[in-house]
Order: structure tokens, then C-alpha cells, then sequence
């Protein structure tokens, strides 16, 4: 599957990473190249420098034939513009995106986009795992 | 009416002023304790220290009874996020605002916000007004009728010149309204009216046949 991902933070590099060895076709978008250090050097896919908001950016990065768009950056707002982008002015089959906040998490999961807060889902790890131990 | 404005630069501070000249209800939300510290001191209590893509920091300051929301911060993403949350969480019935990046507004139309001010297109139109040669500049979008309100000029090498209205094949859908010649009064063009040179020609079409407009009236 062809995969775009924007961002190549620590999440962003591994996922990259971690979907290149299992076959896919993975291409990382980052406004700093500098970040692409964090890409193995076996990595097989393509790095790309773009503004993840900015159309351009995302058609060079080839949006319109990929069928997985996530968005790791480190900014939710910037995630949530971007997967509105491609989910509807790109149309990619499936779109998942990050954001922090839960309270914008929520929202943005009734208005239909698939999120994931790692907020939540790290409080409730932690938790699960303290009182397992009491 | 109760405004919200989010963002507290240069445009939102100015934007506060005009609004509270108004009369109207308005509180500015601003991240930096600096800025609001500094509009607090000046005005009042009428700037909220907080985030305004969140929406704890919207139902602290009442944003389900505001009439508008404003987004004017630097940041396109943010202005968004802001009149998201607004429009859907708090009902706000119009949401306003600011992009840079003049291609997001259709983004931003698509996404539920109300009015978008592409701040990047009015200083680009307010220069090319000034250049010359610019045949063709905007006065007025009215995007809910897919409007625009133009000025055109006719330059003296332009083939129009002499020639009626009838003589020349307008898209249908633009009217002139008004000609504004070099020297005397303006006056309303009807079919027999001729161009001269240096005419300055006000006229209502349709964003689609703007392009028609201009090369009908500059001639081959």
C-alpha cells in the first residue's frame, strides 16, 4: 500500500520505518530535513521536504495516489488541517490523525475523522499498569 | 453582539478597538501574558489570557452564547481549528477567518467556515492596483454570488478604443456599470456608448468570465 506521512518525529520515523520493512510504499514529509536523521539507513522509501498544509506540497508528496494519509507532527491543529485536507479535498481511503488534546481528539472523531490521542490512551497505560501492581 | 476575537497581533488588536467602538460585547483571546497584559492595561478587561483552538478555554469565556467568532492569527491552521471548534462545539453561528495562504479558502468553505479573508490577496490586489499597467484590478468579491466588482482600464493602444459596447462580444454574464473617463463626469455606458482612451470601466461579473471581460475590453 502506499503510505504518506507527515511528520518524522520519533513516531513518524519508526512507523516509516516499520511499514517500509513490511513492504509498503512509504514516503515521509517533514519542514525539516534535519528530522530525516531519525530515518534508519536501510530505510527503502522517499523523504520529502514540504509543508504538510500546503496543497502543493502534498500532490509532490503524491497524495493523490496514496491510500493511507497519517499526521505526526507535533502540531494538532497542523495534523487536523492536513487530514481534513486529504480526507476531503484528496479523497485518500483512509486518513488517521494525531492530536494531543482529548477534548479536540473527541470533536474531531464525531466529525468523522479517524484519531488517535496519545494522551489518553498513555494516562490510561499508566494507570492499567500502576493498579495492576497495588 | 457578543464577538470573540482569537489572536492578539497587530490585527487582532485593532480589530478589538474597532468592534468595542461599535459598541459591541467583544473579548479577544490571546496565549501570550505579555500581549494580553498589554491590551489589559490599555483597554480593560476585555482581553482572556488562554488558547483559543481549545475548547475548555471557548467554554470558559461563554463562546456557546457569542454571535461570532473571529480567528485572525497568524497561523492558518489555528484561525481553522478555532472556527471548527466554535461551530461545532459551542454553535457559534458565524465563524470568520483570517488565511494566508490564499488557496485554503475553498479548504475552509468545504470545512464549515463561514467567511474567509485572505489577507495575502488584498495586499497583492491593493499593489497591482497602484502598478500602471495593470489592466484589471478587484474592487469587490461577493463570493456568496460568485461575484466580483471590477475596475478595468482601457489603455490608448487598446483596440477597443472607438468602438461601442455592442461592438464588442462581453460574456453575458458581466454588465458595466459605470464609466469613469479621464476627464468629466462618469456616466452609466448603454450598447451605443464608445470607449475612449484612459476610461476607467466599472463593471459586476462573474469570477469565470472576469478573464473574458478583461481581454473583450483591452482588444487584440
Amino acid at each position: 500500500m502506499k503510505v504518506l506521512i507527515m511528520g518524522c518525529g520519533r513516531v513518524g520515523a519508526r512507523l516509516a520505518s516499520l511499514l517500509d520493512e513490511d513492504g509498503h510504499e512509504v514516503t515521509v514529509l517533514d519542514n525539516d530535513v534535519y528530522s530525516f536523521r531519525r530515518l534508519p539507513s536501510t530505510f527503502g522509501g522517499s523523504a520529502l521536504f514540504g509543508n504538510g498544509i500546503d496543497e502543493e506540497a502534498l500532490k509532490k508528496a503524491g497524495i493523490e495516489e496514496a491510500d493511507i494519509f497519517v499526521a505526526l507532527t507535533q502540531g494538532d491543529n497542523r495534523n487536523v488541517m492536513s487530514c481534513q485536507m486529504a480526507k476531503h479535498i484528496f479523497n485518500v481511503p483512509r486518513v488517521m490523525c494525531r492530536i494531543y488534546d482529548p477534548l479536540r481528539e473527541e470533536m474531531y472523531a464525531a466529525l468523522g475523522l479517524e484519531t488517535i490521542s496519545p494522551t489518553k490512551i498513555f494516562a490510561q497505560l499508566l494507570r492499567e499498569k500502576l493498579e495492576a501492581e497495588e | 453582539m457578543y464577538i470573540i476575537i482569537v489572536g492578539g497581533g497587530r490585527l487582532g488588536y485593532n480589530l478589538l478597538k474597532a468592534l468595542l467602538n461599535e459598541g459591541h460585547e467583544v473579548l479577544l483571546l490571546e496565549k501570550d501574558p505579555r500581549i494580553c497584559k498589554t491590551i489589559t492595561d490599555e483597554m480593560g478587561s476585555v482581553c482572556y489570557r488562554g488558547d483559543g483552538c481549545e475548547a475548555a478555554t471557548l467554554a470558559e469565556v461563554g463562546t456557546g452564547r457569542a454571535d461570532m467568532l473571529v480567528a485572525v492569527t497568524g497561523d492558518d491552521e489555528d484561525n481553522l481549528v478555532a472556527c471548527q471548534v466554535a461551530k461545532h462545539k459551542h454553535n457559534v453561528p458565524r465563524t470568520i477567518s483570517r488565511i494566508r495562504n490564499p488557496q485554503n479558502a475553498e479548504l475552509f468553505k468545504i470545512l464549515g467556515v463561514d467567511v474567509t479573508v485572505s489577507t495575502t490577496d488584498l495586499i497583492l490586489e491593493a499593489i497591482e492596483r497602484e502598478v500602471p499597467t495593470h489592466p484589471l484590478t478587484h474592487l469587490l468579491k461577493i463570493d456568496e454570488k460568485n461575484l466580483a466588482i471590477v475596475d478595468v482600464k482601457i489603455f490608448p493602444e487598446s483596440t477597443s478604443v472607438g468602438k461601442t459596447v455592442k461592438e464588442l462580444s462581453l460574456p453575458k454574464e458581466s454588465q458595466l456599470a459605470l464609466i469613469i473617463p479621464a476627464e468629466g463626469n462618469p456616466y452609466v455606458p448603454n450598447a451605443s456608448t464608445a470607449f475612449k482612451a484612459n476610461d476607467q470601466i466599472i463593471a459586476v461579473t462573474t469570477l469565470e468570465t472576469e478573464e473574458a471581460l478583461k481581454t473583450a475590453l483591452k482588444g487584440m
